[in-house]
């Protein structure tokens, strides 16, 4: 265990609270995720990634700062942004799941072509998984590709496609070799969104929002180059986004800073100059909450040392999605509670609804539960965990699929 | 930076707990807990000669000059084991004590003898840690009257240190006059408590260190904390494993009962809880020796986060054994009772956490 700085290390804190302290009046609001990015954010993001802020550690010529690889500046970095409540960048499913999975299984041309304007919050991604008759099932997948004169010719539906009304881009899982078996038979294909015969339709949530859609497939005709891996790979390809997409979910820093927005509304003095602080059951309550935060950000750092030595971290990794998706929704409980009846005033609807902090904390206390769900629920992730962390058998299977 | 343990740390790791295996099998386990007095010498010499004893001891005191960090791993294998033996109050309190309050002569008697395992040192904090029980003390000549309970390690003690209200800590001899020393079984069989009642004892030595003696107090206070959450660490660990490896080999309805989902995911749910614990414990261990500014808060929250999640590991994996779990033949309840105990000494998770919202500033003291 070494947590010191070094002089390098002190330094870029130092830079990094001056950027933050100089720069904090251009930022937008942290989170809003959840709709395309307005100039602000691009703004923004180009000055993160011009300051090695975001995508530090990805190489220059796919767009990123090209720092090499320190688990500390990183660290140092998601610390600062989230104790300031400074919003740390873009975080969607392109630039959180797409990026690394091709960094890490993608082609030079699809890294080139793609990383950079992801990154940049121009290039928008959704993810085409779940189909109607498999969620959870995520392999049983019956959207159809089929190759016809050097085009895959996609056929299917899609559905909770997050962000699928303004994307530019899906990465899609689909069955191309139908007569291999359920595992082996799928690929994970790039396909522009506004390639003829994709139809997308919104599908309203309980915030009121339509946050996702259904989305539909007729005769999509998308170049056979615009594969990640090979035929057949798509299985392994997914599951390398779902790991990314996993650690994503479970993000100790979005839970930090969570946590710092709810300290900040409860030592703030109300109408009547008491502070919820000073009321013991509350300060409990938040202390609580502070103690587990605190389990899942040194967790974190572990995981990152684990990365950057190489080492698999196993059951470390796996609960990651669970166990941090569980704490954001107890997080955003507590601000509700803390908003009290006075927070209940609730105008989803629109631009401005992001903008209004009792709605969106009414928004985020639903979409957590959202979250619980998504990204395989909270059950698929116990499954995962008593199996591959704890190596304890699966289920008997009843039949075949 | 690394967060994580070193090569060597590993390897030590590795031969305390290959060396407690070897030496506490349930049937010497049950044994040694049966007195309820916490000592026995044959395991204490064991242990010296590992070298647990002079671990943290400076090596101008003839010690190994190691950090917190790395009596938390010792922590937490004691806690694995259920070891009845003193360790976090009387090599980790009182050393730290000795070394923040202590003059330079008073170090150079006593910081050899610790070293060297003569001393078996039995801690109270009194009032300071939000224990329960007695803790009225007069100090007056030289002398000590009145009463403290829930001494830590006093279980075959050569000595008390006890705290006064304003900090300052009085070494006692145990077999001085005016003491009378109830040593108290407790429902975890593998460590007492102490209660003292003193009648014009006279005091050895007396600790005032030179400024803020109480905040110099808290962090004594707050290093056992954290031997206490790594002790719970370990010992919730321990649940685990057996919890998951009998559900891997107890069948009913035909199946391993592991494969049953409703049994999975409570292992599942165990092991969530509990993983992020470990780096929680490593970074509040760590804190006490290298990040001095976040030393208390994560002490606190360490101790009080671990004692939450604990309770329900223990409760949870003594449930995944059945009726078994609940039996005294398996020896799941001497890692049950050790987070039991663990919660209620040196204050329990609410008065941690309030230490915590001091240490913070959101509240004054
Ligand atoms: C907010 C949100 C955003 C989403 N965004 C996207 C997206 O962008 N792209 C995309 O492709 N998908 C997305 N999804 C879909 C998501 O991945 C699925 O909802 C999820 O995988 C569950 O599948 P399902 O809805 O079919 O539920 P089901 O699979 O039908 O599950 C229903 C219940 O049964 C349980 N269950 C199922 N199988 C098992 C099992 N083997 N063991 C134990 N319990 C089981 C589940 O845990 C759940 O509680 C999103 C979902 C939400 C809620």
């Amino acid at each position: 265990m070494d947590l010191t700085l070094t002089e390098m290390h002190r330094a870029l804190r130092d830079e990094v609270n001056a950027f933050i302290a100089r720069h904090r009046d251009r930022a937008p609001r942290p989170g809003g995720g959840r709709k395309r990015p307005d100039r602000k954010v691009l703004e923004w993001q180009a000055l993160l990634l011009e300051s090695g802020y975001f995508g530090r550690n990805i190489p220059r010529e796919y767009g990123g700062f090209g720092a090499p690889h320190d688990v500390i500046e990183v660290a140092i970095i998601a610390d600062a942004f989230s104790r300031s409540g400074v919003s740390p960048g873009i975080h969607n499913q392109g630039i959180s799941m797409l990026v690394p999975t091709l960094l890490e299984v993608g082609t030079e041309e699809q890294k080139r072509r793609w990383v950079g304007p992801t990154i940049r919050g121009e290039a928008i991604w959704c993810q085409g998984y779940s189909e109607p008759g498999s969620g959870s099932d995520l392999a049983a997948a019956h959207t159809r590709a089929a190759v016809d004169d050097g085009f895959f010719v996609i056929n299917g539906q899609k559905i909770w496609t997050s962000s699928a009304h303004y994307a530019d881009m899906m990465f899609l899982l689909c069955r191309t070799e139908p007569d291999k078996p359920k595992h082996a038979g799928l690929s994970y294909l790039l396909v522009p969104m506004n390639t003829p015969g994709i139809e997308v339709r919104p599908l309203r949530t309980m915030t009121g929002r339509a946050e996702f859609n259904d989305t539909f497939f007729t005769d999509v005709r998308v170049p056979v180059d615009q594969i990640v891996m090979g035929r057949g790979d798509g299985w392994q390809v997914a599951n390398i986004t779902l790991k990314y997409e996993r650690l994503l979910l479970g993000d100790a820093n979005k839970l930090q800073n969570r946590f710092e927005a709810i300290r900040r509304m409860m030592q703030e003095p109300r109408p009547d100059g008491s502070r919820l602080l000073d009321c013991a059951e509350w300060r409990d309550r938040l202390l609580r909450l502070q103690g587990e935060v605190m389990a899942a950000r040194y967790h974190n750092l572990r995981l990152l040392t684990d990365q950057a030595e190489g080492v698999d971290s196993g059951l470390g990794r796996l609960i990651v999605k669970y166990h941090g998706t569980m704490l954001a929704h107890r997080l955003t409980s507590l601000a509700v509670d803390v908003l009290g009846s006075a927070g209940l005033a609730y105008e989803p609807q629109g631009e401005a609804a992001e903008d209004d902090p009792a709605t969106t904390w009414h928004i985020d206390y639903m979409y957590d539960i959202g979250l619980i769900i998504g990204g395989g629920s909270s059950n698929i992730q116990k499954n995962i965990i008593g199996e591959r962390g704890l190596g304890l058998p699966r289920e008997p299977k009843v039949g075949r699929a | 930076m690394r967060f994580g343990l070193t090569e060597d740390q590993k390897l030590f790791d590795h031969s305390l707990r290959g060396f407690l295996s070897a030496r506490l099998p349930l049937d010497v386990l049950r044994r040694l807990a049966e007195p309820g007095n916490g000592f026995d010498a044959g395991l204490w010499k064991g242990l010296g000669e590992l070298g647990l004893q002079a671990m943290l001891v400076p090596e101008e005191y003839g010690g190994a000059g190691l950090g917190l960090l790395d009596a938390a791993l010792v922590a937490e294998a004691l806690g694995f084991h259920a070891a009845p033996t003193p360790f976090a109050a009387s090599q980790v309190m009182a050393l730290r004590a000795f070394q923040a309050a202590a003059d330079d002569v008073q170090r150079r008697i006593w910081i050899p003898r610790i070293a060297a395992g003569e001393m078996r040192i039995g801690v109270g904090l009194g009032g300071m840690s939000g224990q329960t029980g007695r803790a009225a003390l007069r100090f007056q000549g030289g002398r000590l009257s009145g009463a403290v309970d829930g001494l830590l390690d006093g279980g075959g003690a050569t000595h008390f240190l006890v705290y006064l209200a304003d900090g300052r800590a009085a070494l006692l001899d145990a077999d001085a006059t005016g003491i009378t020393a109830t040593v108290r079984r407790s429902v975890d069989r593998t460590r007492p408590l102490v209660d003292l009642d003193l009648a014009e004892t006279p005091a050895v030595e007396l600790l005032e260190a030179s400024n803020a003696p109480l905040q110099v107090a808290a962090r004594v206070r707050d290093a056992g904390r954290v031997m206490l959450a790594a002790d719970m660490l370990g010992a919730a660990q321990a649940m685990l494993d057996r919890a998951v490896a009998y559900a891997k080999e107890r069948v009913q309805f035909g199946r391993v009962i592991g494969s049953f989902q409703g049994v999975k995911y409570m292992c599942a749910d165990m092991a969530t809880m509990l993983e992020p614990c470990r780096a929680m414990v490593w970074y509040a261990a760590y804190a006490q020796d290298a990040i001095l500014e976040e030393a208390a808060i994560a002490a606190n929250h360490a101790k009080a986060h671990l004692a939450e999640v604990t309770r329900e590991v223990a409760r949870l994996a003594t449930e995944v054994h059945g009726g078994m779990g609940f039996t005294d033949l398996l020896g799941l309840h001497f890692q049950f009772k050790r987070i039991t105990f663990d919660r209620q000494v040196l204050g329990t998770s609410e008065r941690c956490r309030h230490d915590a919202a001091v240490a913070q500033g959101w509240i004054g003291a």
